[in-house]
């Protein structure tokens, strides 16, 4: 694959690019609102909930990363970054802003 | 990226093991060091003496020494001699000019025996792997975030490798030596997989350790914004009350230390913090040293008031959430450690090492093989290759110009520890400069017999300018001064076994025999 790098058309460059930006930025997005999320709605005391969510978010993280290299166009690496992100960053709204206090 | 998810996988392990590999083979060689980092400063000050005396003794020595020349200071803290840390340590914090400033720290470190002012070499000692390895030599906080952005990369690596090689567990029964690149893969999934677990544990717990640095959302959702207030509650024996201003005798600290054992089910203190001593608000806090079991409690301690001896405050039991985190926390330092899990510990950071190590030496080879015939490289690909030789070789001469210096510098001069660490990376500097020169085959093999020959001739060094040599060393029980002498003439021999491999390897039938293999190759490794 790497040797053939000079050859590779503009396009390919541009979707690996594409590739690493959402695996490093929208990965850490997707990572922050899953920890958020489960530090929220895990029932325990406050400094417990934000450990457990910090603790598990990098799992997160590794997953979404795998998946930008591992699907196969650039727009469906980011699609599936997109769709959960905004799933969390509803259910996290809802429980900060509606729900315990 | 269409050839499906496992190919998909191998260029990530690829592309992500290139672009952090060198740093990350820094880091995981100096943490590797770490390990023994109590050892090596004990090397480094040989003129501590290492020896055993009751806590309680010590700690009296301290509490007289430190009443006589900081009466007036807000804070002391006396860090205990332990089994593998032979110093008493005091520090004490003047009070501070005006309120909300923060007083200015001095410290000293006293013979455990007879309370008197040691003044041993001044160095950083192990200290200062300890704090590459995850600062990098950069400005606080960059060289965290860098370094824990490498231990992502590095974990994203880990798991791709783990999906690319789909018989990892089958070849790993595998290994054929001197077959050139075929031996080289061999061996870097055998150091892959043998220590998987491991490699796992350090990976993950060192991306929990700086959590709440790089991943802080939670703390700022759960406590809306109030970072301080999360802090609070992880480490409650921060909360200390305020001068009183009125002045009382402080009691005396070692019958504390036994109280201090009474409320922990095993282990003891190995730091005493005093908060305003000879006032009437005067606390004392008795830090456990953590070194009796595997899960790590953030800030672990009793308070007990320093003129009446009452009990102030204990840190409760550490909940699920934290106790995991702990563990994390636990296993990555390894601080409860004896001997030889250290040792398990130490080989274990190095089949790491080697791991990153063989995984640049074979990107680097699968492309040259197509270049064989002409003998030129592209310019990227002599760029990896000046790089791997530097990153490796070049740094473990690093080291030991480290070890050097500690030796060779005058005991009395100025910013002493400095040079040490400047003559550490000026030594890595002179071999990026001569990997670029010398380039391939040659600078590696030369590199590595440097690093032999420093390696190899350390117990040497230290007869020569100490008194502390292998014979003495030996016969007097000091295990870590001869441990250090004899691991590093080790290293040496091995240095000095790679070095002549690599000469040897170089010789032109073996070349051509790699040749042949290129068409194989291309299809097994990626």
């Amino acid at each position: 694959m790497t040797a053939k790098h000079s050859t590779l058309p503009v396009s390919y460059r541009l979707a690996v690019l594409s590739r690493v930006l959402a695996a490093v930025l929208g990965g850490y997005v997707l990572t922050a609102l899953a920890s958020v999320c489960l530090t929220l709605w895990v029932p325990m005391a406050r400094a417990d909930a934000a450990v457990t969510g910090m603790t598990g978010s990098f799992l997160v993280y590794l997953l979404a990363v795998l998946w930008c290299f591992g699907c196969r166009t650039a727009w469906r690496a980011w699609l599936g970054l997109i769709a959960p992100s905004l799933v969390l960053a509803t259910a996290a709204g809802l429980m900060y802003w509606g729900g315990r206090a | 990226m269409k050839e499906g998810f496992r190919q998909a996988m191998a260029w990530l392990h690829t592309w992500a093991g290139l672009i952090f590999g060198w740093l990350l083979f820094a880091i995981f060689l100096t943490g590797t060091l770490a390990y023994f980092k109590d050892e090596i400063s004990h090397w480094m000050q040989p003129e501590i003496p290492a020896r055993s005396v009751p806590t309680e003794t010590s700690l009296t020595l301290a509490q007289q020494y430190l009443e006589q020349r900081a009466a007036n200071a807000s804070r002391w803290i006396i860090d205990l001699p332990g089994a593998r840390e032979p110093a008493l340590s005091v520090r004490w914090q003047s009070a501070p000019a005006k309120p909300g400033e923060r007083g200015q720290f001095t410290e000293k470190r006293l013979d455990p025996l007879s309370g008197a002012e040691v003044q041993g070499r001044d160095t950083q000692g192990g200290e200062f792997f300890y704090r590459f390895h995850f600062q990098l030599q950069m400005p606080y906080p960059w060289g965290r975030w860098l370094s824990t952005i490498a231990a992502m990369v590095m974990f994203v690596a880990l798991i791709s490798g783990i999906i690319t090689h789909k018989k990892i567990f089958k070849d790993f029964f595998t290994f054929r030596p001197r077959k050139g690149q075929r031996s080289w893969l061999d061996g870097h999934n055998a150091v892959g997989v043998l220590v998987l677990p491991f490699h796992l544990m350090i990976t993950y717990s060192s991306l929990v350790i700086f959590m709440t640095m790089v991943m802080p959302a939670s703390i700022l959702a759960a406590y809306k914004g109030d970072v301080q207030a999360f802090f609070s509650d992880v480490f409650p024996a921060a909360n200390t009350a305020k001068v009183a201003g009125t002045p009382e005798p402080l009691l005396p600290l070692a019958p504390l230390l036994e109280k201090a054992r009474e409320h922990w089910a095993g282990g003891s203190a190995g730091q005493v913090t005093v908060n305003n001593p000879g006032d009437t608000n005067a606390s004392v806090v008795l830090t456990h040293n953590g070194t009796d079991r595997v899960v790590h409690e953030f800030g672990r301690a009793v308070t007990f008031s320093g003129v009446t001896g009452q009990l102030l405050a204990k840190t409760p039991e550490q909940s699920v959430p934290m106790a995991v985190a702990g563990s994390f926390y636990g296993l990555h330092m390894g601080r409860f450690a004896d001997p030889v899990l250290r040792w398990l510990y130490f080989i274990c950071g190095l089949a790491s090492t080697a791991m990153i190590g063989t995984g640049l030496v074979i990107w680097l080879g699968k492309r040259q093989l197509k270049h064989a015939k002409s003998g030129v490289l592209p310019f990227e690909l002599k760029l990896v290759e000046v790089l791997n030789i530097a990153s490796m070789s070049g740094l473990v001469i690093a080291v030991a110009a480290f070890f050097w210096a500690n030796r060779v510098l005058p005991v009395d001069m100025a910013e002493r520890p400095q040079w040490e660490i400047n003559s550490f990376f000026i030594a890595w500097g002179l071999s990026l400069l001569h990997a670029a020169w010398r380039r391939g085959r040659g600078a590696w093999v030369e590199q590595l017999a440097l690093a032999a020959l420093l390696f190899a001739s350390v117990p040497l060094l230290n007869a020569v300018t100490t008194l502390h040599h292998l014979g003495n060393s030996l016969a007097t029980g000091d295990w870590a001064m001869a441990g250090f002498d004899l691991a590093c003439l080790g290293s040496g021999l091995f240095l000095g076994w790679a070095a002549r491999k690599m000469q040897r390897a170089g010789q032109p039938e073996i070349t051509g025999r790699n040749r042949q293999r290129s068409i194989p190759l291309e299809q097994e490794a990626h």
